[in-house]
C-alpha cells in the first residue's frame, strides 16, 4: 500500500481530520483503473518532442484541503497516479489554519519520497531513478476556484462539506481568520469561534449540495482542456442525479469512478470524475 | 507561496475576470525568500509551456528580478545554462512570504502573509 502523507502536526481544533472520505480519494485515485486512465491523459511521451506542449506539466488543484491529506498524497505519489515525477500542486481553502497545514503536510510528503530509502537491498538498486520533482506552488485562503485563473486548472480536486444542514456557514472573514484574534479569545469565544470553522468541513446546506454546486458551476471555466474534476458525494446528494445534471452540459461527461460504505443497497460515498467528451470541440485543444 | 503561482491566480472579483487588466495581479511591497533547490532542467522545459510568459515577465520586474527576454525560450534556447538557472532561481527557488497581490483592473488587494494569500473578498465585494 502507498503510505498515507504524515498528518501529525496539524491541530484538528478547526480542520477536519482525514476519515472515510479522505480515504476513498486516496484509494480512489490510485487504484489500478484510474491511475491507468489519468496517467494516459498526463504522462510524458517521448515520441511528441515535436510538440513541447504534450509534455506540459500538470496542475492539480485541491478545493478544502483540510489537512492536505489528498493534495500531499497526490504529490508524492505523482509516479504511480499520473505516469510522471513532476506535477505542481497548489491547495486553496476558506481556512488559514488549514492553508498553514496543508503547505506543511505536502512539502513532508514530498520530501519523505524524495529521501532514497535505507536499506535498498542490491536487487532493487536500479540505474539513477530520477527523484520526485513535484513543486508545491503554494497554498492560499480563497473562496473555491474564484482567484483561479481561467483554463489554469487541469486536475481539480474536492472534498466538499455535504452534510445536509438546515443553514449554509457563511465564509469567514479576515479578522477571523487571523491567528492572533484566536489567541486573544477566552475559552468559550474559542470553542465557537472552533466550532464554526469545522462546520465549515461538514456543512453543506440543502441536499449537502449548496457549495459543491457552486464548485460544479465553475468546472468548465476554470479546467483546461485536459482537464478533470474529481468530486465527492455523499447518499444524500443523489448522486446519480448529479451525474444527469452534468452530462447535460454541452459536451461534458461524468462517471463515478470510487466509492465506499454500503447502506441499505446504495454506496454511501462515491467519487465523480467530470472531464470533457471527446468529441468536444475544446478537448486537448487547449493547454 | 512560489512565484510561479501568480501566473494561475487572478482577481477574485467577478466583474474583474473579463478585463484584462486583472491579470496578472500586481506584487506590491513583496518581501521575498530564497531557497536553494537541484536545478530540474526537465521541470523548467516542461513547465514553460504552460507559462504565461507577458505576465511572468511582468511579475519577474515587480519583484526586482533582471528583465526576462521579451519571448519565451523555445528549442535550443532551452539548453542554455544560465537561461535554465534565470528561471529555476524565478520559479521555484522564490517565494514571496509577506506583501500584497493587486488587482490593476479594481485596485483590490490581497495580503500575503507567512507566504500565505488571502483570496477571500471582504462581503461588500461578493
Amino acid at each position: 500500500m502507498l503510505p498515507t502523507p504524515d498528518t501529525s502536526h496539524v491541530s484538528f481544533d478547526t480542520i477536519y481530520e482525514p476519515a472515510e472520505d479522505s480515504y476513498l480519494f486516496l484509494d480512489t485515485l490510485s487504484s489500478t483503473s484510474e491511475s491507468q486512465w489519468l496517467s494516459q491523459r498526463f504522462s510524458k511521451s517521448d515520441s511528441s518532442a515535436s510538440n513541447p506542449t504534450a509534455n506540459s506539466i500538470p496542475l492539480v488543484v485541491e478545493v478544502g484541503t483540510g489537512s492536505g491529506v489528498v493534495l500531499a498524497f497526490t504529490a508524492a505519489q505523482s509516479q504511480h497516479i499520473f505516469g510522471r515525477r513532476d506535477v505542481l500542486t497548489l491547495g486553496i481553502d476558506v481556512n488559514r489554519n488549514a492553508c498553514l497545514a496543508t503547505r506543511e503536510t505536502v512539502s513532508t510528503a514530498i520530501q519523505s519520497e524524495q529521501k532514497p530509502t535505507q536499506t535498498p537491498s542490491p536487487s532493487t538498486l536500479s540505474p539513477e531513478v530520477t527523484p520526485l520533482q513535484t513543486v508545491h506552488a503554494a497554498s492560499i485562503t480563497g473562496d473555491l476556484c474564484t482567484a483561479l485563473r481561467p483554463g489554469s486548472v487541469d486536475v481539480l480536486l474536492f472534498n466538499p462539506p455535504y452534510v445536509p444542514t438546515e443553514e449554509l456557514p457563511r465564509l469567514p472573514s479576515e479578522s477571523e481568520n487571523d491567528s492572533s484574534t484566536a489567541q486573544a479569545m477566552s475559552r468559550s469565544a474559542k470553542f465557537e469561534s472552533d466550532s464554526f470553522f469545522l462546520s465549515l468541513t461538514y456543512a453543506g446546506g440543502a441536499d449537502g449540495m449548496e457549495t459543491t454546486n457552486r464548485l460544479l458551476d465553475a468546472i468548465p471555466e476554470v479546467l483546461s482542456g485536459r482537464g478533470v474534476a474529481y468530486v465527492l458525494l455523499c447518499k444524500q446528494n443523489r448522486p446519480s442525479e448529479v451525474m444527469d445534471r452534468i452530462r447535460a452540459w454541452d459536451g461534458w461527461n461524468a462517471e463515478s469512478v470510487g466509492s465506499s460504505g454500503m447502506q441499505a443497497g446504495w454506496e454511501k460515498l462515491v467519487i465523480v470524475r467530470i472531464w470533457r467528451r471527446e468529441d468536444s470541440p475544446t478537448e486537448r485543444g487547449t493547454l | 507561496m512560489k512565484v510561479i503561482t501568480a501566473n494561475f491566480v487572478t482577481c477574485a472579483v467577478k466583474e474583474c475576470k473579463t478585463s484584462a487588466a486583472s491579470f496578472p495581479l500586481h506584487f506590491q511591497d513583496a518581501e521575498l525568500e530564497q531557497l536553494e533547490l537541484d536545478l530540474q532542467p526537465e521541470f523548467i522545459r516542461n513547465v514553460l509551456p504552460r507559462v504565461d510568459w507577458d505576465s511572468l515577465r511582468i511579475t519577474a520586474t515587480e519583484l526586482g528580478f533582471p528583465a526576462l527576454p521579451e519571448t519565451k525560450p523555445e528549442g535550443d534556447a532551452l539548453n542554455d545554462d544560465q537561461t535554465l538557472k534565470d528561471l529555476h532561481r524565478l520559479l521555484l527557488e522564490t517565494s514571496v512570504v509577506e506583501g500584497k497581490l493587486v488587482c490593476g483592473n479594481c485596485g483590490h488587494q490581497y495580503v500575503i502573509k507567512e507566504g500565505i494569500a488571502n483570496f477571500l473578498l471582504p462581503s461588500h465585494l461578493v
